[in-house]
């Protein structure tokens, strides 16, 4: 990795390098008896352990050929092997915490292995870890080979995927030793949150640079969606965790927002932390590696235009959704209620968009697990965000809130449509970053897609039976016309159902282990491309990016 | 026509990026400013009470362990709810919650009136292992709140940060932060009595672990529960929830009431 | 540069970009899709002239409805209220005895008593009355305060014990070795004497002089609450010391427990957070838990 870049360039990484560890010992001296003084600590161990790697490799000597007739694919690569760890440590957890409410003993009594404290290290592990990852590598990846430009800088990738991940961590051990904001999604505490606006500015830069270097007239619509996805989480992420700190010292602070419009704006950002970091950004994903792995043209590019838009102005008015009945006012929900309904349209579009591209292919999605991975990815994504438009329904959500249908409808999201949009997209991508003729072991990639399909079926179904039982019976009547059921009674039905849940989740955990360990074979052992077979399909690295045919 | 727009736009990245800005925040714009000029989104009520500093440190607690993650504190406008837990949240109960902490799922039960429902030896016990009072419960245990000691020094601190957010704490509520904490959880002490006189007569003095000689987070979590639904009677007053009237007549009365 | 194709397989045009191999057909936006849009903005559109809606600054759009979410809530308890009525008027009226005679108001008891109980009573005596330690067996026909009546019962809900309630029952089992109100041996020997008192057994020849050194000492210092034979007190919630039945566990380590440390339950009161009906409701289903169990 350091092979990749210049002397200068190798010394601004370890001038940044202490740039960030000076910062954390600010925080670490002052905070050494609050948790906040852990963290300052494991940034500047996390600094050195980085600058011990580069400073002996510090002269070794630089890269000779022209860079800038190459795409940079380094980062990708770290990018898509932390995705794959970050995937098995989500979603170990995530089975972990389902195992814990069919056996609450299995936390063992540890304050840090509590549910409250797992299950915010599940989500965070899932969708920023996994999902955050996959997202950055991919639109590395992607904005290069649409632009048939070079990424716009050397260090600046390398920080972004250092910086993104420190952020990461620091949320997910913060969660163990109690810190945490409450708000989902958005846990980590006030000095967690200015680090990711760093970072986060630092890739929009970035993104926005190589864009500007395009060779194309035109910007390709999967970068239309990731620059969506940069935007608005920024937006999103700035207004939600606005803060004032107890002390500099200290990791608590208090969110500047007051009760009825903290829950306005935290659904605003929980809503849309769904549409622009697992919709938006995935469907870049799917608007790049679909098409090229099916070897067909986008169906309909006006299609495309219009779900776009669709998306980025309805998403932004659903988030009141989260708090039907509430406290908030009626005409909050109503808007978010009707928002999400006229939402169903874009929604939809994209995901007919990406079936019918596969008109004069669908013997590949026979064929092909990695293609098929993306087909079902794009029929969930219709299902669920039909099933989501169908909870926006007043009434639906009546039933529907605070039960396990919501926690099913988000795995039908995040395990049939970002899970399965990521693997597919990864298997397409591997080969081609690796220069390999083909993944290490097609039977395994079929392995992994039948455990992963199984294991959300499972999953979904489970939830959906014991959400639709639970919330039925919380709200049934006796002939009395006074309450059926104590809240202890709905409890005891939801056990079998937690059970069947775990074990939808292990048969997926599972499948992930068997993908990653098919990636790290690929990488070890996979055919080598031969130079001359490269088609241009994917120009890969060091290959000088040939112009479209 | 409007793809001959597009075409254009989509050959300019900040143009591009200025448009996703623009459709992007008109929901946000509409749907939150207005939740501030709006008076009626949260009521006006005189006897609202803010949280004690034992009962702020509970709360931190609360939120460090993720309650939230199980429990609700948000009974909705629903027949049900009010049935099972008590009279619907008002916007105001939270006014001071700093985050809300309305959840999003319910694997135990809303507790936003769960204040004075139990003993504060029940709340103890099932702090300690849940399944001791419920043996069906899946709510992990606590064991480790009573061996803990709250950090009542710095409580000061957060309370200024509180009255900086707008939360009417006095200045000497903030000056003497640490000897109220101190003061709710030793009954009959002179801090008791100090912190009663400003908190009000109401205030929950209680032992609440069982033990008066250490201040410790069950303690802090227990005073939190037990002030839940409890800051005002907003609640019971302003709704035909409560006590309902066991004849027709003055049902219809109630009903007229609520239409107005 | 920009090169428009027909693609073989949908006989569409492209648009003529190509990105590193990737192509977009021209294909008009379906039919289909337009009428969706129609339907769900004309849905939206009549939804927000109904209901509240958008926002004005200080006020917001009303709704040609003029429906709000609370007053609709408000009407439906309102209703379910005066579905209930028929009975919760008869029990609200009547008597117990006259309650317990009438066997479809006690059919309502059991149906509504049931979930009442569970929500508000078994996080303390168990899903089925039958308490645990510290909490009392309402099940076991053996009862610390008054005759287990209903009406003893509901009264016993109404004020709680040692509650926050002006009326609350008082009862507290002083920390006679804590407080150096006995010595160690002889917390021991009332211990053993109190055992001894559902034990029969358990006094030997052996053990003669300390079960009557601890029956002393019973009759100076218990007594006064447990009575001169030690079968309690109902009214002041004394328990029985002599059945089988124990609050705090029947074993000698136990009871030196109770007579060192002293014992205080707590039982809340729910004056405030039921309504009258709905404690004579639970009064009578806890009563009739009671009955069913031998
Ligand atoms: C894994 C989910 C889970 C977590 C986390 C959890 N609870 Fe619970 N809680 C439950 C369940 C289930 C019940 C119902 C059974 C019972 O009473 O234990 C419950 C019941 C309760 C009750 C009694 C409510 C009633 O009306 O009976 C209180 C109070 C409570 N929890 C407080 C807390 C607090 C405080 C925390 C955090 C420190 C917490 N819970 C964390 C699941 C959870
Ligand atoms: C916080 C725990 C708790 C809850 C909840 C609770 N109880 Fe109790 N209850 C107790 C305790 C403790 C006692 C025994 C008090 C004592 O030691 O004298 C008791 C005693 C009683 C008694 C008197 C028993 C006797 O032997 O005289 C009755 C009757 C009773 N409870 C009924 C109820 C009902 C009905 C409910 C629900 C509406 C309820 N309790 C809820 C803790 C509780
Ligand atoms: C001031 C009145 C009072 C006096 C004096 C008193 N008790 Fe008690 N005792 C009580 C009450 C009230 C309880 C029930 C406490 C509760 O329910 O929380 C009780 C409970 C007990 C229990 C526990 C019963 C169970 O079911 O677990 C034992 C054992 C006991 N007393 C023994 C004694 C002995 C021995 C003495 C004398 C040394 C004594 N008591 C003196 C009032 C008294
Ligand atoms: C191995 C597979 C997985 C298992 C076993 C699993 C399990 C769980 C469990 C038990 C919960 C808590 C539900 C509750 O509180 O009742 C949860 C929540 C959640 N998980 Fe997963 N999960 C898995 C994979 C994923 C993935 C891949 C994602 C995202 C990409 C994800 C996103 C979420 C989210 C967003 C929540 C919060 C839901 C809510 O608050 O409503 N999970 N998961
Ligand atoms: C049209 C698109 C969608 C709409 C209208 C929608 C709507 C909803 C609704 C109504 C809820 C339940 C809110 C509640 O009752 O608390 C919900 C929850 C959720 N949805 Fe969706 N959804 C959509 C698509 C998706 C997709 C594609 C995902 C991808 C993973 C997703 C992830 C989630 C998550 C994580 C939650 C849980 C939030 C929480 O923590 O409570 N949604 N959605
Ligand atoms: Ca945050
Ligand atoms: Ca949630
Ligand atoms: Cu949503």
């Amino acid at each position: 990795m350091v092979a990749g870049l210049t002397r200068a360039e190798r010394q601004s990484c370890l001038f940044l390098l202490t740039l960030v560890g000076l910062g954390a010992l600010l925080v670490a001296v002052p905070g050494r008896w609050d948790p906040i003084g852990v963290h300052g600590l494991l940034v500047i161990l996390l600094c050195a352990a980085t600058a011990a790697y580069i400073l002996p490799r510090l002269d070794l000597p630089e890269p000779v050929e022209d860079r800038s007739l190459s795409y940079y694919d380094d980062p990708i690569k770290a990018g898509i092997a932390l995705t794959m760890i970050w995937a098995i440590f989500g979603m170990f957890v995530g089975v972990w915490v389902a195992a814990q409410l069919a056996w609450p003993a299995l936390n063992f009594d540890m304050a840090w292995s509590s549910f409250g404290r797992l299950r915010p290290a599940h989500t965070t592990g899932v969708i920023f870890g996994f999902g955050g990852n996959a997202l950055i590598a991919t639109s590395f990846h992607v904005v290069q080979r649409t632009s048939r430009a070079r990424l716009a800088g050397h260090v600046s990738p390398w920080f972004v995927i250092f910086g993104y991940n420190l952020f990461c961590i620091m949320a997910v051990t913060g969660y163990g030793m109690g810190i945490t904001q409450s708000k989902e999604y958005a846990e980590p505490e006030w000095y967690a949150d200015i680090w990711l606006v760093i970072v986060w500015v630092t890739y929009f830069v970035l993104f926005l640079r190589t864009l500007a270097r395009r060779k194309e007239p035109h910007i390709y619509v999967a970068n239309w969606y990731y620059l969506a996805f940069i935007v608005v989480v920024a937006i999103l992420h700035i207004v939600n965790n606005l803060a004032l700190p107890v002390s500099l010292a200290g990791a608590k602070s208090y969110t500047i927002w007051p009760g009825v419009q903290d829950a306005m704006v935290q659904w605003w950002y929980g809503h849309n932390a769904v549409a622009f970091f697992l919709t938006a950004g995935f469907l870049a994903m799917m608007y790049y590696y679909l098409p090229k792995r099916a070897n067909r043209p986008i169906f309909s590019y006006r299609l495309s235009i219009l779900s776009f838009w669709g998306i980025t102005f309805f998403y932004m008015w659903a988030g009141s959704h989260h708090l039907h009945y509430t406290a908030l006012p009626h005409w909050v929900q109503t808007l978010g209620m009707t928002f999400s309904v006229m939402l169903l349209v874009p929604s939809w579009a994209s995901a007919g968009n990406a079936l019918m591209t596969l008109r004069g292919a669908w013997h590949k999605v026979r064929d092909d697990a990695t293609l098929r991975f993306m087909v079902v990815a794009a029929i969930f994504y219709g299902l669920s965000t039909f099933e989501g438009s169908f909870m926006a329904v007043r009434a639906v959500n009546s039933l529907s809130h605070y039960t396990d249908w919501t926690v099913g409808h988000v795995h039908a999201g995040a395990l049939g449509w970002v899970a399965l949009i990521t693997f597919g997209s990864i298997y397409t991508l591997v080969p081609a970053l690796w220069k390999r003729e083909r993944m290490y072991s097609n039977g395994l990639i079929e392995v992994h897609f039948w455990l992963a399909l199984t294991g959300t079926l499972i999953y979904v179904f489970a939830m959906w039976n014991s959400g639709i039982i639970q919330g039925l019976m919380w709200r049934t009547y006796t002939e009395s016309d006074t309450l059926a059921y104590s809240f202890v009674d709905t409890l005891v039905a939801m056990y079998p159902y937690y059970i069947a849940r775990t074990i939808g989740g292990l048969l997926f955990l599972i499948g992930a282990i068997v993908g990653s360990y098919n990636i790290w074979m690929t990488v070890r052992r996979g055919i080598p491309v031969q130079e001359k077979l490269g088609e241009g399909e994917l120009a890969p690295a060091g290959a000088v990016p040939s112009p479209a045919e | 026509m409007a793809e001959f727009f597009h075409r254009k736009v989509e050959r300019n990245a900040i143009g591009f990026v200025l448009l996703i800005i623009a459709a992007a925040s008109v929901g946000g714009i509409v749907e939150i400013a207005p939740l501030f000029t709006i008076d009626e989104t949260v009521e006006t009520v005189p006897d609202m009470r803010v949280y004690t500093p034992l009962e702020l440190a509970g709360r931190n607690i609360y939120i460090r362990e993720g309650c939230y993650a199980c429990h609700s504190q948000m009974i909705r406008t629903l027949a049900d709810e009010v049935d099972r837990y008590g009279p619907y949240s008002l916007a105001v109960e939270s006014q001071y919650d700093r985050p809300m902490q309305w959840g999003s799922k319910r694997t135990g039960p809303d507790l936003a009136r769960i204040g004075g429902k139990y003993s504060d030896v029940w709340h103890a016990m099932h702090m300690n292992n849940p399944r001791d009072v419920v043996p069906e419960s899946n709510m992990p245990a606590y064991p480790w709140l009573a061996r803990t000691q709250v950090d009542a020094s710095s409580l000061s601190a957060h309370l200024t940060a509180q009255q900086a957010l707008g939360v009417p704490y006095t200045d000497e509520m903030v000056a003497d932060a640490t000897r109220d904490t101190l003061g709710q959880a030793t009954p009959d002490s002179d801090n008791a009595y100090a912190m009663a006189e400003r908190y009000g007569e109401d205030t929950q003095i209680s032992a609440f672990d069982g033990v008066t000689t250490s201040v410790t987070e069950l303690d802090a979590l227990i005073a939190y529960l037990q002030v839940l639904g409890q800051l005002t009677d907003a609640a019971y007053i302003d709704t035909a929830a409560p006590e309902l009237p066991s004849d027709p007549a003055a049902a219809g009365a109630a009903v007229d009431q609520a239409e107005e | 540069m920009s090169k428009v194709e027909i693609d073989p397989v949908s006989g569409e045009q492209t648009t003529g970009h190509e990105w590193n191999g990737i192509k977009e057909l021209d294909t008009p936006v379906p039919r289909g899709i337009l009428w969706f849009i129609v339907v769900t903005h004309l849905f939206a559109l009549v939804w927000w002239v109904l209901m509240p809606a958008f926002p004005l600054g200080w006020t917001y759009t009303k709704g040609i409805l003029g429906i709000d979410q609370r007053d609709t809530v408000e009407q439906v308890i309102v209703g379910n209220q005066t579905a209930r009525e028929p009975w919760t008027s008869q029990i609200a009226a009547l008597p117990f005895d006259q309650i317990q005679a009438d066997e479809a108001l006690m059919t309502h008891v059991a149906q509504s008593g049931r979930q009442l109980f569970g929500d508000n009573c078994a996080a303390c005596h168990g899903l089925n009355g039958t308490g645990r330690s510290s909490y009392p067996d309402l099940t076991d026909g053996d009862w610390l305060w008054g005759d287990g009546s209903p009406e003893a019962i509901a009264e016993t809900m109404r004020v709680g014990i040692n509650a926050r309630h002006d009326e609350t029952r008082m009862s507290q089992m002083p920390a006679f070795g804590r407080d150096a109100m006995l010595r160690r041996p002889e917390v021991r020997q009332v211990a053993q004497y109190v055992y001894s008192l559902s034990h029969p057994e358990y006094s030997t020849a052996d053990n003669v002089d300390t079960i009557a050194a601890g029956q002393q000492l019973f009759i100076d210092n218990c007594s006064g609450c447990h009575g001169e034979s030690g079968t309690g007190i109902a009214d002041i919630g004394a328990p029985n010391l002599t059945d089988a039945a124990w609050l705090y566990g029947g074993a000698i380590e136990d009871i030196i427990e109770s007579v060192h440390g002293g014992r205080t339950g707590h039982m809340p009161t729910w004056d405030e957070r039921l309504t009258a009906t709905e404690i004579k409701t639970l009064a009578l289903y806890v009563y009739a838990l009671g009955m069913a169990s031998p």
